[in-house]
C-alpha cells in the first residue's frame, strides 16, 4: 500500500468546502487520489440495513459514480459500504472518510474493498495514525462527511442513528439533506421518516437529488441522467412466462418461497426450481433468513 | 472344554475348572475363559486377567452369592483368570461365569460341555441383567456354544442371535441345578409381539412448510444431511421429529446391527430389538463430547452417533454445540464409522446416520422475521461461522422454516400425510438400485458425474452457476448430488435444468 500523505490548507489538493466548517480539521491523513473540484454527494445510513436499504442505496450511488459525481460516505458496514460498492462498481470515485487513523482498517472485513477505494477514490481521516475506532471520534467525522459534500442522502435510519448526526451537520452547513421515506413501521426508516416530517426534502429518485442541486446536472456530462435504467419492471421480457409470474408475485419487500408458493397454488418443488432458476439470471436473491427478494 | 483336572494319584492339590463368558470389542465379542484353580494355602480369592474395577469387586458379590446361594466358598487360595489375559475386560458380565468356574473346581458332577454365561450376581445370589447382551451372544454362537445362560431378563434379547439355545436364569441356585440336571431353566424365546415403539409423528401434523417438507423429503431420498434455519417456534424441532416417518423400514442386515448398539449401551428398554423403524436420537447441546460420538474412562461406549446409526441424529440449535463437538462429527460423517481411541484399546462402532440441524437463523432468531432482528452484524458473521467451518461441507441442503401466520395453521386444508412422502422416497431409494448404498449423498465427484447424466441445458445451467454464485467445486458437486435426487424422486433418468435449479434453491451458500 502506498504511503498515506498528509494534506492541509496550504495543499494543492485541500478540498475547499471543508474550510465552511466552523472548526475545520488542521489537516487530512490521505490515501489515493483526490479531486478537489469534483462535485460530491454523501450517501449515509445505518449498519444495520435492510435488503432494500442498502440495494438503494447501491443504486443510487451507481448512478452517480456513472455521471462522473463522488460518493462520500464512512466505510462503515451496512449503507456506506453500498454507497461505495455502487460507485466503484459504476467505475466512478468515492471518498471515505474514516473515523478512525488512515492505517486502521475498520471493520476489518472492508478491507477489500479499501483497496478498491483507495484505486478509484480516496480514503481520509483526520486522526493521527494508529488510533482505534473510537466511539466519539465518529461523529467528528461525519462533520467531514457533511462538509465535503454538496449534498447528503440519508437512505435508512434509525431514530439514534448517527446518519442523523452527519444529517444535522449538513443542515447546519446548509447543505442539501435528502431522506429516503421508508414504512411508518419500519425500524430501520424511522429515523429518516422523522427527517420528512421535519422538513427534510424525501429523496423519490435521482431527480430529486438533481432538483435539489442543479448544480450537479451542470458538472454531469450532458446528457446522462437522461439515459438512466428504467424504474421496476423494466426488461422482465428477458424471462419465460413462468418465471414472469413469480416475479409479478414478488414485490419490493422480501419474501418468503412458501407464501410465493401459495400465492400462486405452486408446488413447493416447482417454486424452488423457477426461483433458482430467477436467482441465477440475477433476477431475483436469497438473503439471510431464507427470505427471497427481487433485484429487477 | 477341558474339564476340571485333578492331578491323578495326588491328594487333592490343585483343581482348575473353566466356564466360558465373554467380553466385547466395540461391537465384537471376544470369548472369554473364566479359569479358575483351588489351591491349599491361605483362604484368598484373587481374580486376573486386564479386568477393571468391576470385575475386582465380582470377589465380594461372588463370595457371598455363592454362600447365600446354599453353597460352600472354598476356604482355600482361590485363584480366577480371565483369558485371554492380554485383553482388557470390564464390566459386571462374568460374574456368573466365575462363580459358575469356582463351583464347578470343587463338583465335577457340573456338565459345562457347550455352555456359557452371562450375568451379574447379587449377594443374595440371584441373577442381574446386564448390557451388551446381544452382541455377546451372537460372537458366542459363532464360537461353537450350543446354550446359553443369560439373566432372564436379558433372554429374549440374548435369543435373536442364531444357532444358540438361550437359557434364562434367575439365579445362581436354579443355575446349578440346572447343570446338575435337576431342574429346568427358563428357554428365552424372541419377543415375536409387534414392537410397542411410539408412533411416529406424522408429516401431516405439521401445517404449511411447503419448502421445508420438499426439503425434507428430498434429505429422506438421497442420504443427505440437512439444516433448517428459522425463528425460534417455527417448527424446526417438530419438522425433524416427524423425518424418521418419512424413511423406508431398515434392511434386514441393518436391523441385526442396530439393536446390538442399544444392547451395549443397556438402552434397549428405549427401542425394541425387533422394531424395523430408523432410529432417532436427538442430543441436548449440553452432552459431553463422549457421549456424543462415543467413549468413556476406560473402554468406549458408543454415543448417540452410533446410537443413531442406519437412523437420524438430530442436532437442536446447532449453533450452541461446542465447536469441538461438531468437529469431531467430521469423520463420522464422512466414513459412516467412528474410532475411539484409549490408552487400553480403540474401539470401532459403526455410525451411518442422516444429520439434520436446526439453527436459529442469528442469535436472536429473528433475521428475516417480521419481527425483526437486534443482532449486532458483529454478532451475526460469528454465528454463521460456527456452522461453516466443520459441518457446513457435509450438509446438502438448507432450507428455511418461517413462523407460521395463524390463518395458516387453521386454513384447513388437508396436509399430505407421511406415508405418501415415505412411498416416493421409497420409490426414488430403489430406482438408484442397490449400489449406492448411503444414497446419493455419499457419491464420490467421479461418480456423480456419472451418475447424473445431466442433459445439455442442465450443464448449461450448472456452468453458469459456477461463474455467476461462485461455486467451489465441492459446491458444485453438492449440488449435482441433490439434483440427482429431486431426479429420482421424479423418476427421471437424466438430471435435467428443473431439478438443477430446485437443487441450487437449497444450496448451503444461502446460509450466510
Amino acid at each position: 500500500m502506498t504511503q498515506p500523505r498528509w494534506i492541509d490548507p496550504a495543499s494543492p489538493e485541500w478540498p475547499a468546502r471543508l474550510m465552511h466548517l466552523e472548526s475545520p480539521p488542521r489537516g487530512l491523513w490521505q490515501l489515493g487520489t483526490i479531486v478537489p473540484t469534483t462535485p460530491c454527494v454523501a450517501i449515509v445510513g445505518s449498519r444495520r440495513a435492510t435488503f432494500a436499504g442498502v440495494e438503494i442505496a447501491t443504486s443510487v450511488a451507481r448512478e452517480l459514480g456513472s455521471a462522473g459525481i463522488q460518493v462520500v460516505s464512512g466505510m462503515a458496514l451496512g449503507i456506506d459500504a453500498a454507497a461505495h460498492t455502487g460507485a466503484l462498481d459504476a467505475g466512478g470515485s468515492t471518498i471515505a472518510v474514516l473515523g478512525c487513523g488512515i492505517d486502521v482498517c475498520y471493520p476489518p472485513r472492508h478491507a477489500g474493498l479499501r483497496a478498491r477505494i483507495v484505486v478509484s477514490g480516496s480514503v481520509i481521516s483526520e486522526e493521527p495514525a494508529g488510533t482505534p475506532p473510537f466511539k466519539y471520534h465518529f461523529p467528528k467525522r461525519n462533520r467531514i462527511i457533511a462538509a465535503l459534500a454538496q449534498a447528503v442522502v440519508v437512505v435508512e435510519a434509525t431514530e439514534r442513528s448517527g446518519a442523523l448526526s452527519t444529517a444535522r451537520w449538513a443542515a447546519d452547513l446548509g447543505r442539501e439533506v435528502l431522506a429516503v421515506p421508508g414504512s411508518i413501521r419500519s425500524r430501520q426508516s424511522s429515523g429518516t421518516n422523522l427527517l420528512i416530517r421535519d422538513g427534510v426534502r424525501p429523496f423519490l429518485g435521482i431527480a430529486d437529488l438533481l432538483e435539489a442541486v442543479p448544480e450537479l446536472r451542470s458538472a454531469a456530462p450532458e446528457g446522462v441522467f437522461d439515459t438512466l435504467p428504467g424504474g421496476p419492471g423494466a426488461g422482465l421480457e428477458r424471462f419465460s412466462p413462468p418465471l414472469r409470474e413469480i416475479l409479478a408475485r414478488m414485490g419490493t419487500e422480501p419474501v418468503h418461497p412458501d407464501q410465493v408458493g401459495s400465492a400462486l397454488g405452486l408446488s413447493p418443488s416447482l417454486v424452488a426450481s423457477r426461483l433458482g432458476a430467477l436467482e441465477l439470471a440475477g433476477a431475483v436473491m436469497s438473503l439471510p433468513g431464507g427470505l427471497v427478494a427481487r433485484t429487477v | 472344554m477341558p474339564p476340571g483336572r485333578t492331578r491323578a494319584g495326588d491328594t487333592l492339590v490343585c483343581v482348575i475348572a473353566c466356564a466360558i463368558s465373554c467380553a466385547t470389542r466395540g461391537l465384537a465379542g471376544v470369548p472369554v475363559t473364566v479359569e479358575a484353580d483351588i489351591a491349599n494355602g491361605l483362604p484368598a480369592f484373587t481374580i486376573v486377567g486386564l479386568t477393571d474395577r468391576a470385575i475386582q469387586e465380582a470377589r465380594e458379590r461372588v463370595k457371598p452369592a455363592i454362600r447365600n446361594a446354599g453353597f460352600k466358598f472354598p476356604q482355600r487360595r482361590v485363584t480366577v483368570n480371565l483369558a485371554p489375559a492380554e485383553l482388557p475386560k470390564e464390566g459386571t458380565g462374568s460374574d456368573l461365569a466365575i462363580a459358575i468356574a469356582v463351583l464347578r473346581a470343587e463338583d465335577p458332577s457340573l456338565r459345562l460341555d457347550g455352555l456359557a454365561f452371562l450375568g451379574e450376581l447379587a449377594l443374595d445370589g440371584s441373577v442381574r441383567p446386564v448390557t451388551g447382551v446381544l452382541p455377546m451372544a451372537r460372537c458366542l454362537a459363532a464360537a461353537g456354544i450350543t446354550r446359553l445362560i443369560v439373566p432372564v431378563e436379558n433372554a429374549p434379547e440374548a435369543a435373536l442371535a442364531d444357532g444358540v439355545e438361550v437359557l434364562g436364569a434367575t439365579s445362581l441356585q436354579a443355575c446349578v441345578e440346572y447343570l446338575r440336571g435337576d431342574g429346568p431353566l427358563v428357554a428365552g424365546v424372541r419377543d415375536g409381539s409387534a414392537p410397542s415403539l411410539a408412533p411416529e409423528p406424522d408429516l401431516a401434523a405439521v401445517r404449511g412448510q411447503g419448502q421445508a417438507k420438499r426439503a425434507l423429503e428430498i434429505a429422506a431420498a438421497g442420504g443427505h444431511n440437512i439444516l433448517m434455519s428459522g425463528p425460534p417456534g417455527a417448527g424446526k424441532t417438530m419438522l425433524a421429529r416427524t423425518f424418521p416417518s418419512l424413511l423406508p423400514d431398515l434392511r434386514s442386515d441393518a436391523a441385526l446391527e442396530v439393536p446390538a448398539i442399544y444392547s451395549l449401551r443397556g438402552t434397549l428398554r428405549e427401542r425394541p430389538p425387533t422394531t424395523l423403524r430408523p432410529p432417532f436420537r436427538a442430543p441436548h447441546h449440553s452432552i459431553s463430547r463422549a457421549g456424543l460420538v462415543g467413549g468413556g474412562t476406560d473402554l468406549a461406549q458408543p454415543g448417540e452417533i452410533s446410537l443413531a446409526h442406519m437412523g437420524v441424529l438430530f442436532l437442536d440449535e446447532l449453533c450452541e454445540f461446542s465447536r469441538q463437538h461438531l468437529e469431531a462429527l467430521r469423520q463420522p460423517l464422512e466414513e459412516h464409522s467412528v474410532t475411539v481411541a484409549r490408552a487400553r484399546a480403540a474401539v470401532t462402532y459403526p455410525a451411518d446416520f442422516m444429520l439434520i440441524g436446526a439453527s436459529n437463523p442469528c442469535p436472536c432468531g429473528h433475521l428475516g422475521d417480521a419481527q425483526g432482528c437486534t443482532c449486532e452484524p458483529r454478532q451475526l458473521s460469528a454465528y454463521g461461522n460456527k456452522i461453516s467451518g466443520p459441518i457446513k461441507d457435509r450438509i446438502d441442503l438448507v432450507v428455511s422454516v418461517p413462523r407460521q401466520e395463524y390463518r395458516d395453521i387453521f386454513d384447513g386444508t388437508d396436509e399430505e400425510p407421511s406415508a405418501a412422502v415415505r412411498d416416493r422416497v421409497e420409490a426414488a431409494r430403489q430406482r438408484r438400485g442397490e449400489g449406492a448404498e448411503h444414497g446419493n449423498a455419499a457419491l464420490t465427484g467421479r461418480e456423480i458425474l456419472a451418475a447424473a447424466r445431466a442433459t445439455a441445458p442442465a450443464r448449461r445451467l450448472l456452468a453458469l452457476s459456477g461463474e455467476r454464485l461462485h461455486l467451489s467445486a465441492r459446491g458444485f458437486f453438492r449440488i449435482l448430488r441433490v439434483a440427482r435426487t429431486i431426479s429420482d424422486l421424479a423418476g427421471d433418468d437424466r438430471v435435467g435444468e428443473d431439478a438443477l435449479a430446485e437443487a441450487l434453491h437449497y444450496r448451503i451458500e444461502m446460509a450466510g
